[in-house]
């Protein structure tokens, strides 16, 4: 089996300082991957580095066999195959919920009014939206900003998922009602990189879990090793950290 | 000092030199608005473009509208004239030029900070679904922009207004350049002074009063 995502000696500074310092990782089709580690570790810059929010200093990342980090890559065709949900949901505020889904396709002229309005209509429908459709953004909860925000994501039928902690922003009591969104989505088979603090959902959810920590993935395995047998001291140093608090 | 006969004399007088005015000062802020957006877009580009829109900028806050008008309207005729061309402008052409000059370099500096006041996160949203930098900002950056700078833009619609009085000195003939005639004839200056500093008065709080409606349509 090829990776559908591949990360070769990846690194990147911001003007001296080094935040990542050598990654590499194969992510297969269908595989959701979470991320943990220390805050500053430099998780947020490697998911960025993905669909190149943030331009890689040195190395080099394929996308089904594509370099993306070449020069003459067409970067906005390859991003809408990668769809990326943000902690702070960044709906756009001027737009309904829906005009939120429909914006990006119909820019991008992928579909035609009527087929975005359906599929927006269907994604929200899918997140549990649907009544809030003709709603403006400011008028949700953080919860269902985030699920619209995981809508308007999928609207461009992406391969890949890219989610950075997405419910850090939320109360506690709309945690469950985003995770299990994602929780669906991974066993439709997308293939995600979720960067986290729930360790709920990388056990329940992941089928590998890279601990990353001054800019370099420590150790990875899959979440029954990594949260009973960790092996590296940083490793268990942060996972007792967490899951004691 | 008779407030009330000045008033029946000058009041044509100055509804048409309010004509004038408005004229003016719509067009070039309609002319200011197109080119005010586009200095700020290339003073935030990241190429050679930006010190363009930065050294015109520079140069317009930099020097007095009355300096730029009679400038405009004696000097650079004195030039092209120098140089072959017979090129006239008229007060009126002039007097547009100055004021779109002025409103474009303010408005640029006004569409820079609210381009500049959206929140990042939103370039990135738009560009993670992959929106090229002129989709986005198209689309998602100026609209959010746009309702930012409304409060500026209609600060700048009264400073233009008020500055195109400046160019009466070159005989525009707007309110400014109406009264001044008829003081000449009249000697009335108190009664036709007060009833002008009235009309700007008015005309600027009918417009504010417009813009706060419309402000509040189009918040987010
Ligand atoms: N745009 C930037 N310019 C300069 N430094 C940056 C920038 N973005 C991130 N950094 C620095 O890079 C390091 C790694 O940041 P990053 O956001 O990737 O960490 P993180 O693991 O996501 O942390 P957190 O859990 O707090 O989100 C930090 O030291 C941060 O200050
Ligand atoms: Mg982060």
């Amino acid at each position: 089996m090829t990776a559908q995502i591949k990360v070769d000696n990846l690194h990147k500074y911001f003007g001296k300082l080094e935040v990542l310092k050598g990654i590499n990782i194969e992510i297969f089709k269908g595989e959701v991957v979470c991320v943990i580690g220390p805050s500053g570790s430099g998780k947020s810059t490697f998911l960025r580095c993905l669909n190149r929010l943030e331009e890689p200093t040195e190395g080099d990342i394929s996308v089904d066999g594509k370099i993306i980090t070449n020069k003459d890559a067409n970067i906005n065709k390859i991003r809408t195959n990668i769809g990326m949900v943000f902690q702070q949901f960044n709906l756009f505020p001027h737009l309904s919920v829906k005009k939120n889904i429909m914006m990006a396709p119909l820019e991008l002229k992928l579909k035609t009014t009527e087929q975005a309005e359906n599929k927006a209509l269907e994604l929200l429908k899918r997140v549990g939206l649907l009544d809030k459709a003709d709603v403006m953004p400011r008028q949700l909860s953080g919860g269902q900003q985030q699920r619209v925000a995981i809508a308007r994501a999928l609207a461009m039928e992406p391969a890949i998922m890219l989610f950075d902690e997405p419910t850090s922003a939320l109360d506690p009591e709309m945690v469950g009602e985003v995770l299990s969104v994602m929780k669906e989505l991974a066993s439709m088979g997308m293939t995600m990189v979720v960067v986290t603090h729930e360790m709920g959902f990388a056990k329940d959810a992941a089928d590998r879990v890279l601990f990353m920590d001054e800019g370099i993935i420590m150790e990875e395995a899959p979440p029954s090793e990594m949260f009973t047998n960790p092996k590296n001291p940083r490793t268990i140093e942060f996972l007792n950290k967490v899951l004691s608090a | 000092m008779n407030l009330g006969k000045v008033f029946s004399e000058v009041s044509p007088l100055l509804f048409k030199g309010v004509q004038v005015t408005l004229e003016v000062t719509i067009l070039s802020l309609l002319i200011a608005f197109m080119l005010g957006l586009v200095l700020s877009l290339m003073g935030l580009s990241k190429t050679p473009l930006r010190w363009i829109s930065k050294i015109y900028v520079g140069i317009i806050r930099g020097t007095p509208l009355m300096v730029q008008v009679f400038y405009l309207y004696f000097a650079i005729p004195q030039l092209l004239q120098f140089l072959g061309f017979d090129v006239r402008f008229t007060s009126f052409t002039a007097g547009l030029i100055t004021l779109t000059l002025n409103a474009s370099a303010y408005m640029s500096e006004i569409f820079r900070g609210a381009i500049l006041a959206v929140n990042s996160g939103q370039m990135e949203a738009a560009r993670s679904l992959g929106l090229s930098r002129g989709q986005a900002m198209r689309k998602v950056i100026l609209p959010q922009a746009m309702r930012i700078c409304l409060p500026s833009l209609v600060n700048q619609f009264i400073i233009t207004l008020k500055d195109s009085s400046i160019i009466s000195v070159i005989g525009f003939a707007d309110i400014m350049y109406q009264a001044k005639i008829y003081v000449g004839r009249s000697m009335q200056a108190f009664a036709t002074y007060t009833w002008v500093a009235i009309f700007y008065l008015v005309v600027i709080t009918i417009l504010t009063q417009i813009a706060k409606i419309v402000e509040r349509k189009v918040q987010i």
